[in-house]
Order: C-alpha cells, then sequence, then structure tokens
C-alpha cells in the first residue's frame, strides 16, 4: 500500500470475480416502501446475479434491513416488483418463496435440539426420512456444529448459534440465502473468523447471498458487489475495488475507508483533465467515463494512502508544502496528520517507506497529489 | 458505613416482620378454626376447648348424597368453564397480544370487564341476558357465567407470555416453510405451555370457588359453594360442614400451589430464548 516509491495504481486493482452475465437471481423494481412518518424504501432498484455473494451496506435507517426483508417476505412494499428466479413473488408469502433467511437475532427455536431445529424446514416441506436425516447431518457438518447435535439453544454459545441458524437455513437448499448482519452480536475476533468462514461457504455452495451489514470492512472482505445505501436509496452499487477506488460522493467516500476533500473551482478542462483552484493551489486532475461535468465549483477527493510523501521537493505537479500537525502509529504504518495553509489532509504511510523515516511532528514535508488519484465527486 | 447485613440484604426491622406474621395468621385463623372442627366429637356450636377427636364425620360426609351431588356439579362445571376459557382466551390473547386495529383498546377494556366489575353486576347481567334469551338457569347457565370470567384469567397468562415471546421467532418459522397454523402448533403453542397449564388452573379454581355470580346463573341446582351457604342455616350439620369446606381446601389449594410453581420456573426459561 506504499505509495511513496511507484505510481499509485488507482485503476489496476484485480477485480475479485466477474459475474456479469450471470442469470438475475433477484431483481427489484421501483420498491417502495413507507412508513407512518418516514419513507424506508424509496424507488430503489437493483438486481442481483445468480451465485454473487452481494451486500447491503449502509448506516443504521437506512432501509437495507427493509429492502431484505421484503425480498424475503416479512414484510410487503408499497409499490414495486420483486422478481425472484424471474418470478413476480408479490402476492407470495413468506413460507413459499424459495429463500431462507438467517436472523440477526438467530431465532433459534428454543423448545427444539439443534438438531430439530436445523430440520425444521425439511419437516414443513415433508421430507421423508432417511432423506431428510441424511441433508441434517450434512447440514451440521457444513457448518461444524455436529457435536453439538443434542443440545438445546440456550446451552450454545453466540458462534454456535449463528452457526446452527446458518444450517437451519442451508438446509432446505434456497435459491438465494438472506443475511441480516448475521454476525453484529459477536465479538471481534469471532466476526472475523466467520466472515472468512462464510465467504468459503459461498463460494462452495454456489448459493446467491444476500448480505446486509453496517460493517463496511465486513462487506469489503466477503463481497463481490456491495450496494451503498442511505435513506432509502442507493448511493452506489458496484464493485468493491470500484467503490473503494471511484467512490461517486462524499457519502460513500466516507462510509468506505476515508477521504481527503479539497474544494475549489475549475479553471479548465478537457475531456481528459481538469484544474481546480484550490487552497492548496492549481491541481491537476485526470477525469474518467461517466465522471460528473468540471465546471464551477468541485471537489475532489483522495484516499490517505494515495497522498504522497517526498523525501524532497523535486519537480512535479501537484506538489506542495505541509506542516506535520500529529503522527498516529498503527504498527505496520502511520497516518500523518498535516497542514497545508488552509487546507487540512490525512496521509497514510508504510513506516519502512524511507521518506517518512523520522518525520515528527513541527517537520515540514513535501506533499504530492498524483493526478491519477484525485477522484472527481458529484457533491 | 459498616453493615452487618446478611449477603441477601439488611434483615427486615421486627416489627415489620411482626406485622407480616400478623396479618398472616388474622388470614388463616378462620380456617384453622373450621379444620380443628371437623375433627370435633360434639355435633353442634363452636364451643372451646373442642369436646374430642374423631374422624367419623369424614364417614358421615362421604355417604350424603347432597354433598356428593354438589361437589360432582362444581367439578363438572369448574372443567367445562376452565376448557372453553382456555380455548376463548388463547384466541383472544393471539388477536390482541400484537398487531393494532380500530377499536382495539376498547375492546380490551371490554374483555376485563366481567372480572373487574363486582361479582353482582356481572351476576345480574348474566341473567338478564339468559331471561332475555328464554334460556332455563341451569347447568349449561352456570358453565357459560363461569366461562365468562374464567377466559380473562387465561388471557393475562397467555398475553403476557406471548409478548415475551420475540416475534422473529414467528417469522424464522414462516421463513421456513410453515404456514401461520403451522407456525401456531409448533411454535407459538409450546413456548404457551406453561402460560395454559397456569391459566387452565387458575381458571379451575376460580370457578370451583365462585359464589356470587353463580348465585344468580343458577337453577335449582347447587354447587359446592352454593351448597356451604344453605348449610349455614342448619346448626346440626356444622361438622359435616366444616369436613366438606376442610377438603375443599385442601384439593382446591394443591392446584394453585402448582399453578405458582410452574410459572415461577418459566420465568428462568423465558430469559434463554435468545
Amino acid at each position: 500500500m506504499s505509495a511513496t516509491t511507484t505510481d499509485p495504481p488507482a485503476d489496476r486493482a484485480e477485480p475479485r470475480r466477474s459475474l456479469a452475465g450471470a442469470p438475475l437471481a433477484i431483481e427489484v423494481e421501483g420498491l417502495t416502501r413507507r412508513f407512518a412518518d418516514y419513507t424506508a424504501l424509496d424507488a430503489v432498484d437493483v438486481t442481483i446475479r445468480e451465485g454473487e455473494f452481494f451486500s447491503l451496506l449502509g448506516p443504521s435507517g437506512c432501509g437495507k434491513t427493509t429492502l431484505l426483508r421484503i425480498i424475503g417476505g416479512l414484510d410487503h412494499a408499497d409499490a414495486g416488483v420483486v422478481r425472484i428466479g424471474g418470478q413476480d413473488v408479490r402476492g407470495i408469502p413468506a413460507h413459499k418463496r424459495p429463500v431462507n433467511t438467517v436472523f440477526q437475532s438467530y431465532a433459534l427455536f428454543p423448545h427444539l435440539s439443534v438438531r430439530d431445529n436445523v430440520a425444521f424446514g425439511l419437516r414443513m416441506k415433508r421430507v421423508p426420512e432417511p432423506d431428510r436425516g441424511r441433508r441434517v447431518e450434512r447440514a451440521l457438518e457444513l457448518v461444524q456444529i455436529g457435536a453439538l447435535a443434542g443440545r438445546k439453544p440456550a446451552q450454545l454459545s453466540g458462534g454456535q448459534k449463528q452457526r446452527v441458524a446458518l444450517a437451519r437455513a442451508l438446509v432446505n437448499e434456497p435459491k438465494v440465502l438472506l443475511l441480516d448482519e448475521p454476525l453484529g452480536a459477536l465479538d471481534l475476533k469471532l466476526r472475523k473468523e466467520l466472515q472468512v468462514e462464510l465467504l468459503s461457504l459461498q463460494r462452495r455452495l454456489g448459493i446467491t447471498f444476500v448480505f446486509v451489514t453496517h460493517d463496511q470492512e465486513e462487506a469489503l472482505v466477503m463481497s463481490d458487489r456491495v450496494a451503498v445505501m442511505r435513506a432509502g436509496t442507493i448511493e452506489q452499487l458496484g464493485e468493491v475495488h470500484q467503490l473503494y477506488e471511484r467512490p461517486r460522493n462524499r457519502f460513500v467516500g466516507q462510509f468506505l475507508g476515508s477521504v481527503n476533500l479539497l474544494e475549489g473551482t475549475v479553471q479548465a478542462s478537457s475531456p481528459e483533465e481538469l484544474a481546480l483552484a484550490s487552497p492548496v493551489g492549481t491541481l491537476r486532475a485526470v477525469r474518467r467515463p461517466g465522471d460528473p461535468g468540471a465546471t464551477g465549483k468541485l471537489t475532489l477527493a483522495i484516499r490517505p494512502e494515495k497522498v504522497r510523501l517526498l523525501p524532497d521537493f523535486g519537480k512535479g505537479e501537484n506538489r506542495f508544502e505541509c506542516l506535520v500537525e500529529q503522527v498516529i502509529y498503527t504498527g505496520n504504518a502511520s497516518h500523518y496528520h498535516l497542514r497545508c495553509g488552509q487546507q487540512r489532509l490525512t496521509a497514510e504511510a508504510m513506516n519502512d517507506a524511507p521518506a517518512v523515516r523520522g518525520l515528527q511532528p513541527g517537520q515540514r514535508v513535501a506533499v504530492e497529489l498524483p493526478p491519477a488519484s484525485l477522484i472527481v465527486l458529484e457533491d | 458505613m459498616r453493615s452487618s447485613a446478611p449477603a441477601d440484604g439488611p434483615r427486615a426491622p421486627w416489627w415489620l416482620a411482626a406485622m407480616a406474621w400478623g396479618g398472616l395468621l388474622f388470614l388463616h385463623f378462620p380456617i384453622a378454626v373450621v379444620a380443628l372442627y371437623a375433627f370435633n366429637t360434639e355435633e353442634s356450636a363452636f364451643s372451646f376447648p373442642p369436646k374430642g377427636f374423631t374422624l367419623r364425620w369424614f364417614a358421615a360426609a362421604a355417604a350424603r348424597q347432597d354433598v356428593l351431588a354438589a361437589i360432582g356439579l362444581s367439578a363438572r362445571v369448574a372443567l367445562l368453564a376452565t376448557l372453553g376459557a382456555l380455548l376463548l382466551g388463547t384466541l383472544a390473547a393471539l388477536a390482541l397480544a400484537r398487531r393494532p386495529f380500530p377499536g382495539k383498546d376498547a375492546v380490551t377494556l371490554v374483555f376485563i370487564l366481567p372480572i373487574a366489575l363486582p361479582g353482582i353486576i356481572t351476576g345480574i347481567a348474566l341473567l338478564s341476558a339468559f331471561r332475555l334469551g328464554e334460556v332455563t338457569p341451569g347447568f349449561w347457565t352456570i358453565a357459560i357465567g363461569h366461562a365468562t370470567f374464567c377466559v380473562v384469567v387465561v388471557y393475562n397468562n397467555v398475553v403476557a407470555r406471548l409478548r415475551r415471546l420475540p416475534h422473529s421467532l414467528v417469522e424464522a418459522s414462516m421463513d421456513l416453510g410453515a404456514d401461520t397454523f403451522q407456525t401456531f402448533r409448533r411454535v407459538v403453542l409450546p413456548q404457551l405451555g406453561t402460560a395454559l397449564l397456569a391459566g387452565g388452573i387458575l381458571a379451575f379454581g376460580l370457578s370451583f370457588d365462585e359464589i356470587i355470580v353463580t348465585t344468580f346463573t343458577a337453577g335449582h341446582e347447587k354447587t359446592l359453594p352454593l351448597w356451604l351457604l344453605n348449610q349455614l342455616g342448619r346448626p346440626r350439620d356444622v361438622p359435616v360442614t366444616n369436613v366438606v369446606a376442610l377438603t375443599v381446601m385442601l384439593v382446591t389449594a394443591a392446584p394453585i400451589v402448582a399453578a405458582w410453581w410452574l410459572t415461577r420456573g418459566t420465568e428462568d426459561v423465558a430469559g434463554a430464548s435468545k
């Protein structure tokens, strides 16, 4: 992640997987859901491809859980269509839909053993023995809780309950698995462990996962594509690296990681680049297809790890001098809080980079913002 | 401040304990008297000290046709009223526990009235209704009258339990393919088990014991409380009356203690439902 020895390759990050062209598992069109005093979903459109790990990411109240529940049939929409596997599911009750849900509170049936909990869905579908027993055993093995099959939920830890909830949903071989912040109640270490497990499970089974979370790191680790939501609408949807490298607006930029914001006025522009008069001087930025128009007031953003700290001033564009106000050590890297006249910036650099060795608060340092790393924001 | 309090809290001051015990004694003294004189050899009045000890009144009571008839009637009425209360109380609780609907508060209030109002009012209301419908007072009117307020006891228990039931359990059940009825049978009902049992036992005890509403809704039949009331005008029958009263007290105390013990246990189990 060091940005001091090579040019930052903003667009060269490899995509995680490309599922473009896969059949559509879920289509949502114009979905609206209103409650008495606010609108939870406002004409939302989204399509989820078969076999993908799709995340709905956003702060509390953005509508991600409402969307998930409507897909699962646990809530109804006031307007719009939901199609699962091409079939319009409006009017089809939850118990008839080919999807299963893993709840945030696990919702295990307290009076049934682990085995009976997992077998519940198969019983409802009247799957006979020995099929039913076989499938239950396989599901228990899949999440590695075979040894606990006879226990009741009250005797399980949080992580174990989560696995049971997962097995209970997966044993029904649903077309789509809906997960509502399933790792929210677990401690950090367990959460990270299960993130990796969930990811490998999804890859192995090939089932479409729709995952709701407010934790951006979680979404980044596991998802193929992410929809970032706010106040009932999707702010941006795309593959993970796209969202990180090219956020459309401040909200997305600040929700996924952090950004430096440089506000200014456009001085000149061409289809390939623009020049912005900013508090740190004139900055040249590379323009990309799909970028917003380059006139009048504009804000550029740059990720802290892309801000280059140079050993000396030298010659180059987008360079200026800053005062180091604070250095925050985080083990393998450090955050440098800089003041450059009226502008504040945060840079992040690996601690073994020669340019930053020994850099102390109070010192001045040369800073470069590579034109290719500057992101043009919509707001 | 140094405290010499024991591990579970400071001890109550002596006068508080004395008051508590005094109140308890006051409440149970009449019952103790009845129990004592059930064994008295003398036939009439309550002279103190009791003349002697005998068990013959128990045999005498068991041989009395009117005693057996009264007990039998009370038991049958209580059983019917309890069954009706369980069915209707559960249905009402399911309807009123969650979803709001226009007039819900009013319905809830009206529902609780039979037990909230004085027995005389309920009794008169029922009698008027039966007269209006030209229904002759008898076994069924007694049972229906009892069911009317027994429903409330079951309803209270079931609604309290339902409110503690996380709705996500119902949603999970539906998500796994169970329709409404299957969800009720396999997920909700098992959770209601102890509430129904406790409510049913309390309803039975309430019905067995009831006298005021029964006075209005009975025809010529005598339930046990009515029989006992009648006996007060028969001084020669005092020992038998005492025997019957004592027996009934013991028999009805047992299920009420059982109901208390059952609902006491569920406080711990309910918390583990997450």
